[in-house]
């Protein structure tokens, strides 16, 4: 078989962004030219994708900017953030409009579901809730794990460790009827045994996140 | 129908061997054929316990690669005709046990035997889960003391996912919870975890409490089963236990402190 002479893939690259926050090019022009002062060799030639995110002026001289930065010997691969009119101007130019990979990751956040497990988690067994929150009707024993994108409910004792929001959710909290646990944490923020004795009185308890610290209340259970 | 024990712990020096002779002795003694397996490969110690261990011929890795049959490697019991032995091999390792052949070996035993009972080595490896993953009773033995609890409640999530029941979604195992070496004195002083500690935490029905015994000992080192001496405490305790397995309700003897009275702590018991 011929092997064929052009082959399409994908692939991903590191480009610097050059961030445009004035519309005045003659102050871009100085706080350039000494940006380039600090290490030219580094600059030279060097792929450049300009942020026009803060230009909201629809007669803004793409142009201009763009024959500014090839005067310095920059290239510019294309432009990202810009609003329609720039955006437009700089297809009659030759730029790419290139989206960053933060923006096109707006996917739709999964609907939150919940997770119910009817028996005790023994030492050394590890429940992940995975986008939900997660019942535990009985007891979380010493060794368990106990782990939810969620909140984490425990009808039982809470021996072991539990993490809540493991994804990052700061809302997520920590409810369970005896709190005996090795460690809690939600959002990545955790507490020992010897904190929760520090800052608890009671036996049953909801632990959430109040700024970046965890705090506890007790619940009338 | 037969049913499959296993007697486990996790952790080792508890008592599983002592009590797998004990509980098989004491099925047999009440007119149930019963066979008692040693799954501790390269560490047998059933035959000694059993008191049988000058008739080792073959054994269970023999009968698994096919080097002898059932019958062959089967110690029938002196003392009690509805009890057999088949001893572990001495000279073989864990990794010698596979799902194919432990589970051949089993469904073979299943045609003679109402009940069989698998003594499991120490430890979370390949012999424990081997004597685990058949059963259709666990009987989890633990000392009243917090690094042997931990180890049971590790086992108990065992039984609860690698088990053949688990991992085909059939009836889960019954787990039932065997207390040894239980001391009711240094309970009362706070040194040994009470009864009702070590049930709270793993939170599975109490089949038995075994006393602390000078018996337990003397039985192990003369190869009788501890059961047969029904003068002990320890030997009444696993008849108990073992009424309880079949079925029968019986309230829990030896978990208070016999107070000593005034001439016995004077001239001793």
């Amino acid at each position: 078989m011929q092997t064929p002479s052009l082959e399409l893939k994908g692939s991903s690259f590191t480009l610097s962004v050059l961030h445009i926050n004035q519309v005045d090019l003659e102050k871009v022009t100085i706080e350039l030219d000494s940006k380039l002062s600090i290490a030219p060799q580094f600059f030279i030639g060097a792929p450049l994708v300009v942020n026009l995110s803060l230009i909201k002026d629809p007669e803004y001289n793409l142009t201009a900017l763009k024959d500014l930065l090839v005067s310095r010997q920059l290239v510019i691969v294309g432009i990202t953030a810009a609003i329609d009119a720039i955006s437009a101007q700089a297809k009659s130019l030759g730029l790419a409009i290139i989206k960053s990979g933060k923006q096109s990751q707006t996917q739709p956040q999964l609907p939150k579901t919940t997770k119910i497990v009817k028996q005790n988690v023994r030492s050394g067994q590890q429940i992940y809730a995975k986008n939900s929150d997660l019942v535990i009707v009985g007891t979380v024993g010493n060794g368990a794990e106990v782990i939810a994108d969620g909140s984490i409910h425990i009808y039982g004792n809470l021996r072991g460790k539990a993490m809540a929001g493991a994804s990052g959710d700061k809302h997520a909290v920590i409810i369970a009827r005896s709190l005996e646990a090795e460690l809690v944490s939600v959002a990545g923020q955790y507490w020992l045994a010897e904190n929760i004795q520090l800052n608890s009185t009671t036996k049953s308890g909801c632990i959430r996140l109040e700024g970046e610290s965890l705090t506890i209340e007790a619940l009338p259970l | 129908m037969t049913q499959i024990i296993v007697v486990t712990s996790g952790k080792g020096g508890v008592g599983k061997t002592t009590s797998s002779a004990a509980i098989a002795t004491g099925l047999a003694l009440k007119g149930h054929k019963t066979v008692v397996v040693d799954f501790d490969i390269g560490l047998r110690n059933l035959d000694l316990i059993m008191g049988c261990e000058r008739r080792v011929v073959y054994d269970f890795v023999n009968v698994i690669n096919g080097e002898a049959n059932l019958n062959q490697a089967l110690i029938k019991d002196k003392r009690c005709p509805n009890l057999f032995v088949l001893p572990a091999s001495q000279t073989r390792d864990k990794d010698a046990l596979t799902k194919e052949g432990v589970g051949k070996v089993l469904s073979d035993l299943s045609k003679d035997f109402e009940f069989i009972i698998c003594d499991s080595p120490a430890g979370i490896e390949t012999g424990a889960m081997m004597a685990l993953y058949f059963a259709d009773t666990a009987i989890v033995t633990t000392n009243p003391e917090v690094s042997s609890v931990r180890d049971s409640d590790r086992i108990l999530g065992m039984l609860q996912s690698k088990s053949k029941r688990a991992e085909e979604g059939l009836e889960p195992v019954k787990e039932y919870l065997l207390l040894t070496r239980y001391s009711p004195a240094r309970v009362t002083t706070g040194e040994m975890l009470s009864v009702e500690d070590v049930e709270e935490i793993l939170a599975i029905p109490l089949i038995g409490v075994i006393p602390e015994s000078q018996a337990v000992l003397k039985a192990s080192n003369s190869g009788v089963p501890v059961i047969m001496d029904q003068e002990s405490d320890a030997g009444k305790a696993y008849s108990d236990s073992v009424a309880r397995l079949l079925g029968e309700e019986l309230p829990m003897r030896f978990v208070t402190e016999v107070k000593k009275g005034f001439l016995k702590r004077i001239f001793g018991s």
